[in-house]
């Protein structure tokens, strides 16, 4: 054989600036306007405590209807208004992040991992496995959700653990369905057959091979599933199968301002525009997400 | 010859799907210590198929009917699916066909190269990740921490065809299968690949069964070649043999068809009708007397 010659494949045929997952998100102004608006609900909900100008559950009857400042009649302190009980609305949505966050990530990430492990099983063993996951979606896919989620909470009785286990219960199908579909894509590609011939285990190329290429999928359906978690929480406040009418929500505030509307407009709108923005920045979020994390498409 | 490491012996094999037609014709050939052997011959003559076998690989539709692959004393066929994984990767370990596609999108190379070391060869994480650094370096890569920093989409086809060499040959496995090596890659790529698994083999000693469409890359790099045609091996012995004193007209014809730049352009020469029916004519009867046997 010939002897070596230096070639052309040197440090030249690598892309000269490799940008971090972390790097690219931040370039994407979705990710980061919506990312940041989902970093400050957080961040109230956390210190709501601290940020709320008012207690949210302090009655005045004196001020009720109050409109907010700006506004004739406005009350001082009560920068959006008060509601027909003289509750400060602008406290009141502030605590109603809590509720509507909890219900966001814990609902959606247990939807998620339940989901996408049976996604995983049926798209990577298929045959018989496959056959039974799918055909258990195809049932639970026949239920109308809504109804099917206020039978639940009638059932397992009113409060936070009862609207996450209905909503964990309804929408583990869009993770697992989607999850299915991915797997089974990517167990047909050469590398996993490459992993094979190296003696991997079925496990090891299930987790190790194919999972990472399902997660940004996986990331962005989890946030538009955030998304829908804080709709469907505030439909179950909206007809009081969410927590106890002394805790906040928004759906509840949504329920309370329907019926003084003409009276007091604000009420409605105030929690109608937060649900309104965190439905919308969750949404954007996943939407820029699925674009900066997809390895294929990022080049 | 060598002593022989992988034996296929009368390997015949059919396609469920196309109505049991058969797909490999009571295939046989050894591959000696520290040799090439090259498979050659046109698409769906069964040498991807042979290659699958001895992989444990074949896909769902392809049933294997008949013969054995011996691999140091031992049959592939007849191990369970974990002895199989015990020989996989550790005594055989293939270089895939398509670059692309064979290394995956999600991990970075540093972690695709230590897996198997990990694994197969029992070194530490840090132990495999200087070793996979040492390996990019035998594969003549520049800037191998780079590299093993980056994901597949950041290196040229002709990088990653490298580093899955470097994968194959990093496992110090006894046989390497290499499925189309260089099919998916430049003329030029082509000739530096074909350079660096001579010289890896000649360097570790290792057998290497080369899968290959192109007689041209075959006589550059193998030591003896088996010509294939519907599934049956049509003529087999050393490659300087088989290329200068072809028997089989088959073979004429595939040299024939090979373009060469240094004689007067004759056009495509495409496999003369008679050679094919005669071809044709030598399977049936090959089929009939199978046929005749089996029922016997």
């Amino acid at each position: 054989m010939e002897h070596w010659t230096p070639t052309s494949s040197t440090t030249a045929d690598v892309e000269p600036s490799v940008p971090s997952v972390v790097a690219r998100l931040l370039r994407d102004p979705k990710v980061v306007v919506a990312g940041g608006f989902i970093v400050f609900l957080v961040v109230l909900a956390v210190a709501a405590p601290l940020i709320a100008p008012q207690d949210p559950l302090a009655q005045n009857l004196l001020t009720a209807t109050a409109p907010p400042l700006g506004f004739a009649d406005s009350e001082p302190g009560y920068w959006l208004g008060t509601d027909g009980l003289g509750r400060d609305v602008l406290s009141r949505v502030i605590f109603g992040t809590r509720v509507s966050l909890t219900v966001a990530f814990v609902a959606a990430g247990l939807a998620c991992l339940i989901g996408s492990l049976l996604g995983l099983f049926a798209g990577f063993f298929g045959e018989f496995v496959d056959g039974l996951i799918s055909r258990l979606v195809d049932i639970w896919m026949a239920f109308p959700p809504v109804l099917l989620s206020i039978l639940l909470v009638a059932v397992l009785g009113t409060g936070l653990h009862s609207v996450i286990i209905a909503i964990v219960v309804i929408d583990w199908t869009r993770f697992c369905r989607v999850v299915r579909t991915e797997t089974m894509g990517q167990a047909q590609m050469d590398y996993v057959v490459a992993a094979r011939t190296i003696g991997f285990s079925r496990r090891a190329i299930l987790f190790r091979e194919i999972l990472p290429n399902v997660v940004p999928v996986l990331i962005a359906l989890l946030t538009l599933e955030m998304g829908i978690a804080v709709v469907v929480e505030a439909i179950l406040s909206f007809v009081g199968l969410s927590v106890s009418s002394d805790t906040p929500t928004w759906g509840g505030m949504i329920a309370e301002g329907r019926q003084i509307v003409h009276e007091a407009w604000w009420v409605l709108a105030v929690p109608l525009a937060a649900l309104f923005a965190t439905v919308v920045a969750f949404n954007q979020l996943g939407d820029g997400l699925a674009r900066s994390l997809d390895p294929v498409l990022r080049r | 010859m060598s002593e022989p490491r992988l034996s296929i012996d009368a390997l015949s094999a059919i396609s469920l799907r196309d109505g049991n037609k058969p797909i490999l014709r009571r295939v046989s050939l050894t591959v000696g210590t520290a040799e090439v052997h090259g498979l050659v011959g046109e698409s769906g003559a069964g040498k991807s198929t042979i290659a699958k076998a001895v992989l444990g690989i074949i896909p769902t539709q392809v049933k294997i009917t008949g013969g054995q692959i011996e691999f140091e004393g031992r049959d592939l066929l007849r191990l369970s699916p974990n002895e199989l994984r015990a020989v996989l990767g550790r005594d055989i370990a293939l270089v895939p066909q398509d670059p692309s596609t064979a290394l995956n999108p999600a991990r970075r190379i540093d972690a695709q190269m230590t897996d198997g070391l990990r694994l197969k060869r029992g070194l530490s994480a840090k132990e495999a990740r200087l070793r996979a650094g040492a390996l990019l370096d035998e594969v003549q890569i520049r800037d191998p921490e780079r590299v093993l920093n980056s994901y597949p989409h950041q290196l040229s086809g002709g990088m990653r065809q490298r580093v899955l060499i470097a994968t194959a040959f990093g496992l110090e496995p006894k046989l390497v299968i290499a499925d189309e090596p260089t099919t998916a890659l430049d003329v030029t790529v082509q000739k530096q690949i074909l350079r660096l698994i001579r010289s890896l083999q000649e360097r570790h000693g290792t057998s290497v069964l080369f899968v290959s469409h192109d007689l041209g890359v075959v006589a550059k790099i193998c030591d003896q070649v088996t010509v294939l045609y519907m599934g049956k091996a049509v003529e087999q012995g050393a490659t300087v043999d088989v290329l200068t004193a072809p028997r089989h007209a088959y073979t004429k014809a595939l040299l024939a068809a090979n373009p060469r730049y240094d004689r007067p352009d004759t056009g495509l020469e495409p496999t003369p009708p008679e050679v094919i029916a005669a071809l044709r004519a030598e399977i049936a009867a090959f089929d009939a007397g199978t046929r005749t046997s089996s029922d016997g």
